[in-house]
């Protein structure tokens, strides 16, 4: 297919930011002035020219809703035959709308939030690196060039989770954070060499094709590795570590980054790769353990923590975790896993900017222990903040609902016990977000001395309308006016299979256990007074806070067994194989030391030994001659 | 009769050098200047010479020199380039002016002369180039050992505090490597005598030779002990550290970045198609070697707190997937391998540059420990810093990627265990090379370091088209693997691991 | 005339040089005895070069006179020079050039 009209502009979307980013990073300090300005530009350009897009898109008949646009061959060695390549089709379409206006209005709120950083400059352009690389994830047609969107975003969260590098948490977050996803990078690189070995090729539309002729272990094995792959990029089980690390970053960060779309490419990973999924039984199943496990795990975590950040980080983990677990569920759940992830990247960048704003009043508090009673304060951050929490907890007409609802559902088509777990973990997400507001909006005050609490300014609090309002109407907006079934489904596929109960049954049941456990939260942290020095809690409480031992696991599995390996080595190296080298050069010297000896000096011993030489090399010639 | 392109590569550094050598000892700044001048030349004349290199002939080598030297010994002066030997000459050309550009205030009189660092220096290019475009055994021979000569005076004259020691361990493995090498190569001439009636040392004529395969083995080995010491794999590895611990950062990057390929450019280039039997029978133990020596290094580089040392086991890492690469006999394998060596020559030059400049910035140090927060005091530094380690741990967009993916997908292709355990190094690579970047760069800004200077023109000047290079090979790897894949292929046909095509009929394909 | 006589003369000649040069301590006297060890060598090359009835025995006794006479520059050189330093022409005296 070719590409008409602004579907020529393919390249540009990715290549504005990048230019941005080039522009601000490399100029160095004479674009600090008007860079962060360029910076904002450029990723609105990319929004309006998506925008065109999707008109463009939806102009055309469902089944020609598959750009491709090749820039150049980029590897080209043997049969190994790689293009820059662009794809743009519907799933890639909504994620580009995702990532340029959710990132325009971060990047705006970022001007705000940012003004009085002298390396404002770096941030912007480590933020259009970011957006530039995301883009570049979501719009590759083969593996490879996906996977250099991919380490392109971790690179880019890498820079900004330690932007504040002088921070010595910070710069370790980041280094963490890089790490951990190394070990899903792993992952994606088997999985690109096993999918080139199986099917001599990594574009997608020729894998897809030719999936049916490869048996089902290897597409397991290809499946299990995307899934590794997924789960460092998206926090999943078990590399979930580096998120709650991650929220050193700046706020802004956080919420593009860390909670809107980077932590969704593993879920865009495995829609992407649908078709290896659906012939990979346990593969699937795999993804649908991992990311239970990750939903009841973040949300624990985020029960628990003091920190507004972290605790928002929490319930990222656990809400990507439900789009992970919804894209198990194999066709009944892609299209709303994709549903899910747009819904929550719009409330919970709102809800991060939200938390932005709260800190940015409080002189950069994190602890919700000292805030308290911001509501009069904040009016604008505090109803747009509630906006987000109704969008997230799943309460009817706000957008978290109408997804949230839609994989509870898919859960309970596939099987009971697995939809009742959602619900439950619903009624916690209930409680942990209600104790967020409590603790920060209701309440009594509990500030820091000095502390004088105000409302952000407008460039900051008119994104966080924005997202507000998205946080409302999208779930609606995208269900009913934008069709996303049907949008999706040529993609994706799509299925449904009957449940034992009407739909509204299973409807009521999650908004009386939400509701249950919104009322729990504000019982405990709205009625009660919250003490200043957090309480000592119970051992799940305690365990929470350490992120339930996620890192204490791996110090003990692999961080400190590959450092005494590393020292062990050290030793082996200067006393085993160098040992062993000196100790040859050192015999030789004792050697030659000896025979050193023999160098008496005396001019005429010499002679003799050479006369003696050449008399024994003589008889040894007439001896063989003879 | 064509032009003598590499003849007259070659001749330019060492005109330079005697020039250099020929200034009065008080004139250390035109030395240098007339040194970089020299250099420069030679790179544009290596830009216009591969313009001029044709990625599609069917003519194995090409700006091809013959001359007979010693005839009755069937030794002649004989150049030419195939693409690998092409890339190879252009990496040395391309990183020898930005090393003396960076190593400008490096050196002083106080130990040996301004003047001679530099004189070495292009000896030395023009070794190298030598060395790679040698198409006679016996004159890659004579370029092999040369090349010790001036490095051992680079580290031995303007080196650190362990420079002597260093040196010796240095010269000492690389002769010991070097006498397995000169009795391979006589027992070579030997069959060859055996085969064509007269000895010959001509490389075209030797790949043709149809040898015992016990007598390969034999001479097999003499060949892989030299090129394991010079691109050392382990357990050959113990001079590197010490070398790149004791010299000068653009000493360590001739040697490490350039100097090192040697070794596995003589694998491709000798060992696979003249030794196919052989080759097939040691593989197995190669790659075994290969995988220890990327776990083994990347493992000792997790902890060392001196940079270099640090850089040099990284370094043993790379030669292990390089030499991984090598002999997976695939085509992925090999082009990787090739474009690995241009890559970890670039980000190699890149690290220790950089590293350099900062340890000339405090007290000549090159402990992690004495350094902390230099971002905040020299932000360009840093970054480029950042760059040479993120192309260190092959950060895909960077060249280092395109060729550490190839190599693990060849691997990958012959064997998925090799591939999958090769692909876990990434993990450690990365662990240790942004330990070094946390350690030194960022966190509060250390005592030690405030009041850091950043980067001047100069020092950005030689660091830029490094980082350039690394940038867009890797965005646009096609003009490096485009004359490198049919050499590599041609390589692999010759020693029948890809029966389609034959020396007689040239690469293209 | 035989041509062998000439090598056994050789022979000879040389045999004299070798006992010379290991038997006396006078510098003087041992550097006279290689010299006669050289030339003996020169009559064999010479002697050969008949006996094979080509020229290369000629060819080399020129280069051994060239190297000779060189080797007479240098070494009475370092001679003079120790004779004038030690007042001794005595080649077992100077034996610092030891372990």
């Amino acid at each position: 297919m070719t590409e008409p009209g602004i579907f020529s502009l393919l390249w540009v979307l990715i290549a504005l930011p990048l230019a941005g980013a080039a522009i601000l990073l490399f100029g160095g300090r004479r674009t600090d002035r008007w860079g962060p300005y360029l910076g904002v530009l450029t990723v609105c350009t990319s929004a309006v020219i998506g925008v065109l897009m999707l008109l463009g898109l939806m102009a055309l008949p469902a089944e020609e809703r598959s750009i491709t646009q090749t820039v150049y061959s980029w590897i080209a060695v043997g049969s190994l035959q790689v293009d820059f390549a662009l794809q743009l089709d519907q799933l890639s379409m909504v994620f580009v709308l995702l990532i340029t206006i959710v990132g325009a209005l971060i990047h705006i709120y970022s001007l705000g939030y940012m003004a009085h950083d002298p390396d404002r400059r770096k941030f912007f352009g480590y933020l259009n690196l970011f957006v530039a690389a995301m883009l570049l994830l979501v719009l590759a047609n083969n593996y490879l060039l996906l996977y250099v969107g991919w380490e392109g975003v971790g690179l880019a969260s890498y820079l900004l989770i330690g932007f504040w590098q002088y921070k010595p948490s910070a710069a370790a977050a980041a280094k963490k954070a890089f790490i951990i996803n190394r070990v899903g990078d792993v992952g994606l690189s088997l999985a690109i060499m096993l999918i080139f070995v199986t099917f001599g090729s990594v574009t997608f539309g020729e894998v897809f094709g030719q999936v049916g002729e490869a048996s089902e272990g290897t597409l397991t094995a290809i499946g299990l590795l995307l899934l590794l792959a997924a789960a460092g990029k998206s926090a999943q089980f078990p590399l979930q570590a580096w998120l709650l690390d991650a929220m050193e970053g700046p706020t802004p960060v956080s919420a593009l980054i860390h909670a809107a779309t980077m932590v969704t490419a593993g879920v865009y990973l495995i829609v992407r790769s649908h078709v290896i999924f659906d012939a990979a039984v346990w593969a699937a199943t795999a993804v649908v353990v991992v990311g239970l496990i990750t939903i009841f795990m973040g949300a624990i975590i985020g029960s628990a923590k003091d920190d507004i950040k972290k605790s928002l980080a929490g319930s990222t983990m656990s809400q990507i975790g439900y789009m992970v677990f919804a894209a198990g569920l194999g066709p009944i759940g892609y299209i709303f896993a994709i549903f899910h992830l747009l819904t929550h990247g719009v409330f919970k960048a709102g809800l991060f900017l939200g938390a932005g704003s709260v800190m940015h009043g409080m002189n950069d508090d994190v602890n919700m222990r000292r805030y308290g009673t911001l509501k009069g304060l904040m009016v604008i951050t505090f109803v747009t903040f509630m906006a987000g929490y109704l969008a997230i907890i799943g309460i009817p007409p706000f957008a978290g609902f109408w997804s949230k609802d839609e994989i509870i559902h898919a859960a309970f088509e596939r099987n009971a016990l697995i939809g009742v777990a959602t619900i439950l973990a619903a009624g916690i997400t209930g409680f942990y977000m209600t104790r967020m507001i409590a603790m920060t909006f209701f309440g009594k005050a509990r500030w820091e001395e000095g502390v004088h609490p105000h409302e952000s300014p407008k460039v900051m609090t008119i994104p966080l309308i924005i997202l507000a309002i998205g946080s409302t109407l999208l779930g609606m907006a995208l269900l009913f006016w934008g069709n996303i079934e049907s949008w999706l489904e040529p993609v994706t596929g799509f299925a449904s299979e009957p449940t034992p109960f009407p739909t509204w049954v299973y409807i009521v049941v999650t908004l009386i256990v939400v509701i249950i456990g919104a009322i729990i939260g504000w019982v405990m942290y709205a009625r009660r007074p919250v003490p200043i020095e957090a309480p000592r809690g119970s051992w799940l409480t305690r365990a929470a806070r350490k992120d339930l031992y996620g890192d204490a696991v791996n110090d003990a599995l692999v961080v400190r067994p590959s450092f005494a390996l590393s020292k062990a080595l050290t030793i082996f190296d200067a006393r085993g194989v160098d040992g062993f080298v000196n100790g040859l050069a050192g015999s030789v010297g004792a050697i030659s030391g000896r025979l050193r000896r023999t160098q008496t000096g005396f001019a005429r011993s010499y002679a003799l030994s050479m006369v003696g030489g050449a008399l024994l090399v003589a008889l040894a010639l007439v001896l063989v001659q003879s | 009769m064509t032009f003598p392109w590499l003849t007259v590569l070659g001749v330019v550094p060492l005109m330079g050098s005697i020039v250099v050598a020929l200034l009065p000892k008080s004139r250390g700044t035109l030395a240098k200047q007339v040194a970089l001048a020299f250099s420069l030349v030679t790179l544009a004349g290596t830009v216009a010479m591969s313009l001029k290199f044709d990625g599609s002939s069917s003519q194995p080598f090409q700006f091809v020199e013959n001359y007979p030297w010693i005839p009755s010994f069937g030794i002649s002066y004989s150049v030419g380039v195939d693409g690998i030997g092409l890339v190879l000459v252009a990496l040395a050309a391309t990183l020898v002016p930005f090393v003396i550009l960076a190593g400008w205030n490096d050196v002083d009189d106080s130990r040996g002369s301004v003047k001679g660092y530099f004189s070495l220096i292009l000896v030395l290019e023009t070794l190298m180039i030598g060395v790679f475009s040698a198409t006679d055994l016996f004159l890659f021979y004579v370029f092999f050992e040369a090349m010790l000569i001036p490095v051992y005076f680079m580290i031995g004259r303007y080196g650190g505090p362990q420079r002597s020691y260093a040196a010796v361990k240095f010269l000492v493995y690389s002769l010991v490597g070097g006498l397995f090498m000169l009795a391979a190569l006589v027992g070579l001439y030997v069959v060859s005598a055996q085969e064509f009636g007269s000895g010959t040392f001509n490389y075209a004529a030797l790949v043709g030779l149809d040898m015992d395969p016990n007598v390969q083995k034999m001479l097999f080995l003499g060949f892989f002990i030299a090129f394991a010491i010079k691109a050392p794999l382990w357990p050959f590895h113990t001079w590197l550290p010490d070398a790149a611990g004791a010299s000068k950062a653009g000493t360590s990057v001739l040697l490490i970045g350039v100097l090192d390929k040697v070794g596995t450019f003589g694998m491709i280039r000798y060992l696979l198609p003249i030794f196919p039997a052989a080759s097939d029978f040691y593989a197995p133990v190669v790659i075994g070697l290969a995988l220890i020596g990327i776990f083994y290094g990347a493992y000792l580089a997790l902890t060392q707190n001196d940079m270099r040392r640090l850089f040099a086991y990284s370094s043993m890492s790379h030669f292990g997937f390089i030499a991984l690469g090598i002999f997976v006999f695939t085509s992925q394998g090999m082009t990787g391998s090739v474009v690995y060596m241009v890559a970890h020559g670039l980000s190699t030059a890149a690290l220790f540059l950089t590293a350099g400049y900062l340890m000339s910035r405090h007290t000549g140090s090159s402990l992690i420990s004495d350094y902390g927060g230099v971002n905040k005091v020299a932000p360009v530094l840093a970054g480029f810093f950042l760059i040479a380690a993120l192309s260190s741990l092959a950060l895909p967009g960077m060249v280092s990627f395109v060729g550490e993916f190839l190599v693990l997908l060849g691997a990958f292709e012959v064997n998925i265990w090799i591939g999958a355990v090769a692909t876990l190094g990434i993990v450690i690579t990365a662990a240790y090379v942004l330990r070094v970047y946390q350690r030194t760069m960022t966190g509060p800004a250390s005592p030690d370091v405030t009041g850091m200077r950043d980067l001047n023109g100069r020092e950005i000047t030689a660091l830029v088209p490094i980082a350039a290079l690394i940038i867009v090979l890797g965005l646009f790897p096609s003009p490096l693997t485009n004359v490198i894949t049919p050499a590599g292929d041609l390589m692999l046909a010759v020693s029948d691991h890809m029966p389609d095509i034959d020396m007689a009929q040239g690469g293209g394909k | 005339m035989n041509p062998a006589n000439y090598v056994v003369l050789a022979a000879i000649l040389f045999s004299l040089g070798a006992i010379g040069v290991l038997v006396r301590r006078n510098a003087i006297i041992v550097f006279m005895s290689v010299e006669l060890m050289l030339n003996a060598a020169n009559l064999a090359f010479v002697a050969f070069a008949r006996m094979n009835g080509n020229l290369d025995g000629q060819v080399v006794a020129f280069f051994v006179m060239v190297v000779a006479a060189a080797e007479v520059v240098v070494g009475l050189a370092i001679i003079v020079t120790i004779f004038r330093t030690r007042k001794s022409a005595s080649v077992d005296e100077p034996n610092l050039l030891k372990y």
